[in-house]
């Protein structure tokens, strides 16, 4: 036998849906196989999974909770990969955002009324991220350096950043020697929805999405974002403002985890500690090309990963499971997806030789 | 050296939605020049890539001999004393002549035995009058040599069946003059080649043997004596009467839209590409730039097009000259790039997308996208110029070359430009096609002046009202295409001779 790989003229949106099921179901099963060589009953530590998640009202929640970062800091990356710009700096950005928003609420909210401290902590919040977000930028479009390492990179020097100032200068005196500053004042925290962690994260993501899909796809500046990701030379034929765009497109694609940042510290933690980076960021990749770059299809994503996230928290409680179990799981599922894609795009033919 | 007879029988082979091959005979005998003639797409290089190994037949057999091969790699093929001369080479850009020639063979083990290799070499360019540096690195090579390198490739290998995709589109007239003789060297020895083409003139002037084919199948095995005319020929190959002359009548020129004042610039790596370039064009004619590949033309359009920046001189579009990195207006230019998808289009958003890429800010208003607009213009574009698309909604890359360049065509004139620039707007397309991109620039010459830039002297001929010819980044001459004694000078101006 000899395998042949062609490549589908027709795409049918059919196959590409069908392949995201098989796929999703096919990493069920080899996780289920995972689960069974570290000696747990499959069927039961999904169970269990499905139960931590959507087990009641307040599981569900919990996924909400951990979706509102990976929504943000996945629309982050999407929205950068349409220019064909490799974001991968969601974490620090994420954190930066975080330090900004609680500048404000440390030391300016004081002097504030109350109900400017919440919008001007998302603005410094978006900012922080942003401009962290167009240095790699700057150096892209300026000199041509390598994003994908330069917003790497930066994700090392945010969280060093981050530390220094929550052990360092910024640490709570009254905390007892806790890593971590001041409980913010009240003004400066999220509403909640009742009887939850949910908070007003959750609506940024939501109108986020929703306005990136809008401006992609039915206004000027997103037909010129896709057309300049999709083919630079022809954007050139067409005089659009590459630079400019690149410019632009880090520094919102920056903003948008710097959003999830502030979002984390003050709708979560209402101060900054060590669970600031935890790798939303890093998820956030994850969700982006799972929802094929797709701003409202990957809020659903972003979903379905967190209740992974949550999930997996119980196979550790519940079950005594080491906690990388739910990381395979996740990995496994990026494989299987990111394979039945090219199956979508490609066929496979088997010939006798 | 009682090479066999090689017959292929019943051939068949399908492409996701394509039947390129439709139960094929053929039958290459030894010692002879084979053509096989055919439009792009009836599936020459079909037929000939499953000769020599690159894909294999869905039905069908191939014997060598009384012998059935099968084929399942490239070097099963050369085994059989097979080998092809693909259309983009493929050679390995930073290593030798020789290097590339031993690339793949298992013998020499581990050492190269470059001597040996480049003695051999030699030898083998002296018999058939393939002139080659064996030390000589590919980069710097004209694509006429690289193309003799891989030749000397499949000599090497000692083959007895040369297969030769278009060698001709590369080359100067007098390069094709040499690898004619080239090839007549290689058939008197008992070897044969096959020789892909759709140039009607290169086959009544070399083949022994000519094969038409058309969508798949082959409409008629030949002998030059068998064929009475071109214009059968030509019909035979399209499978309808092709008019090779157009009819074109003379227009009252209008004014300067484009000027060239002692313009010179350079390539990507600095290099003088062209120099002290002057010229005109004027709104109703044609004005062709014809030359070989490479000999500044991309470099001239990339500066007057305001895509690349020039070192001297002055370019005036519609009297106001544009200096250095700025541009043109892109409202009143229409530009037909040479690489269709790299540049003319943007292969994975759709026809919409595509249309509206040059006009862009007249379909978003307050930065809002006008779809019932854009949508209508798509329809009246894609019936007026006979566009055949699979749907509305299809991607650009799902369109035919021939139809993704009047996609390309469509959006330039949609415009009502009055200078276009059309850079090898026929390069790489059917006939059926061709003319239809022809009919097209006729038109719109009623209203702009044309810059054409083209490799293809057919097509110069049959279009222009003046012709200028570049050649190493000068332009050798300008006259009028009325001026019929000149003619016959194009072909050696293009390959650096002048009228002495």
């Amino acid at each position: 036998m000899r395998i042949a790989i062609e490549r589908r003229l027709n795409p049918s949106t059919w196959a590409s849906w069908g392949g995201l099921g098989l796929s999703i179901l096919l990493a069920l099963i080899m996780g289920g196989i995972v689960f069974f060589m570290v000696g747990a009953n499959p069927l039961k530590a999904y169970s269990v999974m499905a139960a931590g998640a959507f087990g009641s009202l307040y599981n569900i929640s919990e996924v909400l909770v951990k979706a509102i970062p990976l929504i943000l800091c996945g629309l982050s990356v999407a929205i950068s990969a349409k220019i064909l710009i490799w974001n991968i700096g969601g974490e620090g950005q994420l954190v930066v955002g975080g330090i900004g928003s609680a500048a404000i609420a440390l030391f300016l909210s004081p002097y504030l009324p109350s109900f400017l401290v919440l919008p001007l902590m998302i603005l410094a919040g978006f900012i922080a991220g942003g401009l962290w977000a167009s240095i790699p930028g700057l150096l892209k479009a300026r000199m041509g350096v390598n994003e994908i390492l330069t917003t790497l990179m930066l994700n090392y020097v945010a969280i060093y950043w981050l530390e220094h100032l929550y052990f360092g200068p910024w640490r709570d005196p009254m905390g007892m020697g806790f890593p971590g500053t001041a409980i913010f004042p009240e003004s400066a925290w999220l509403p909640r929805f009742p009887q939850t962690r949910v908070h007003l994260g959750l609506i940024f993501g939501i109108v986020a999405a929703i306005l990136l899909q809008v401006i992609l796809w039915r206004t000027r500046w997103g037909y010129e974002i896709r057309v300049i990701g999709e083919n630079p030379k022809a954007a050139r034929l067409a005089r659009m403002k590459t630079t400019q765009y690149i410019l632009w497109v880090m520094f919102v694609s920056g903003g948008l985890a710097g959003l999830a940042g502030m979002a984390e510290a003050s709708g979560i933690h209402y101060r900054l500690q060590q669970g600031l980076a935890v790798g939303y960021g890093y998820i956030g990749i994850i969700v982006a090309w799972l929802s094929r770059l797709h701003p409202t299809g990957l809020i659903l994503v972003a979903i379905f990963l967190a209740s992974l996230l949550v999930g997996g928290d119980q196979l550790q409680s519940v079950m005594h499971l080491p906690s990388s179990v739910g990381l395979v799981l996740e990995g496994t599922l990026l494989f299987f997806v990111l394979g039945s894609d090219f199956l979508s795009r490609y066929r496979i033919r088997l010939s006798p030789k | 050296m009682g090479q066999a007879l090689i017959r292929m029988e019943g051939i068949t082979k399908r492409f996701p939605g394509v039947l390129a091959n439709d139960h094929i005979d053929l039958e290459i005998e030894p010692g002879k020049i084979h053509a096989l003639l055919g439009e792009n797409g009836a599936g020459k290089t079909t037929l000939m890539s499953i000769l020599s190994g690159r894909y294999r037949p869905d039905e069908g057999a191939v014997r060598v001999g009384e012998k059935r091969v099968r084929f399942s790699s490239p070097s099963d093929a050369l085994q059989c004393g097979i080998g092809m001369v693909h259309q983009h080479f493929m050679l390995i850009h930073n290593q030798t002549v020789a290097e590339n020639i031993t690339l793949g063979l298992h013998r020499p083990r581990f050492f190269l035995h470059r001597k040996k290799v480049e003695e051999k070499v030699e030898g083998l360019s002296k018999t058939y009058g393939l002139s080659v540096n064996p030390t000589a690195t590919i980069e710097g090579l004209s694509l006429g040599e690289q193309q003799r390198v891989e030749i000397l490739k499949l000599l090497y290998r000692n083959v007895d069946t040369l297969i030769l995709d278009e060698p001709t589109s590369v080359l100067t007239p007098s390069e094709i003059e040499e690898l004619f003789a080239t090839l007549k060297n290689i058939v008197r020895e008992g070897r044969s080649v096959i020789f892909i083409t759709h140039k009607l003139e290169e086959v009544m002037e070399i083949a022994d043997r000519i094969t038409v084919l058309r969508r798949g199948r082959v409409i008629a095995h030949l002998t030059p004596n068998d064929v009475e005319s071109r214009r059968e020929l030509a019909r035979l190959m399209v499978g309808r009467e092709v008019v090779l002359k157009v009819e074109k009548k003379p227009l009252a020129l209008g004014e300067v839209v484009l000027e060239l004042r002692d313009c010179s610039g350079f390539d990507e790596r600095g290099h003088p590409a062209f120099h002290n370039i002057s010229f005109a064009v004027r709104r109703g004619e044609i004005f062709s730039i014809v030359g070989v590949a490479g000999n500044g033309q991309s470099e001239l359009v990339a500066a007057i097009m305001g895509l690349k920046p020039f070192s001297s001189g002055e370019i005036l579009v519609f009297g106001k000259s544009h200096q250095r990195k700025a541009s043109p207006p892109m409202e009143e230019v229409g530009y037909i790039p040479e690489d269709r998808m790299g540049m003319g289009s943007i292969p994975n958003l759709n026809l919409l997308d595509n249309l509206i890429l040059t006009s862009y800010h007249q379909f978003y208003q307050h930065g809002l996208f006008q779809n019932e607009a854009a949508r209508e213009m798509r329809d009246g574009l894609l019936s007026k110029f006979h566009i055949v698309v699979p749907n509305r909604d299809a991607l650009a890359r799902q369109l035919s070359g021939g139809n993704l360049q009047k996609l390309i065509l469509a959006r330039e004139f949609s415009r009502s430009p009055k200078l276009i620039v059309a850079e090898q707007p026929t390069h790489g397309l059917d006939i059926g096609a061709t003319e239809e991109v022809w009919m097209e620039l006729l038109k719109q010459r009623e209203r702009a002046g044309i810059l054409l830039i083209s490799g293809d002297l057919k097509e110069v001929l049959s279009l222009s009202d003046r012709i200028g010819v570049i050649f190493r980044g000068r332009l050798m001459g300008v006259f009028s295409s009325e001026e019929e004694d000149w003619i016959g000078e194009i072909g050696p101006m293009m390959a650096g001779v002048k009228r002495g």
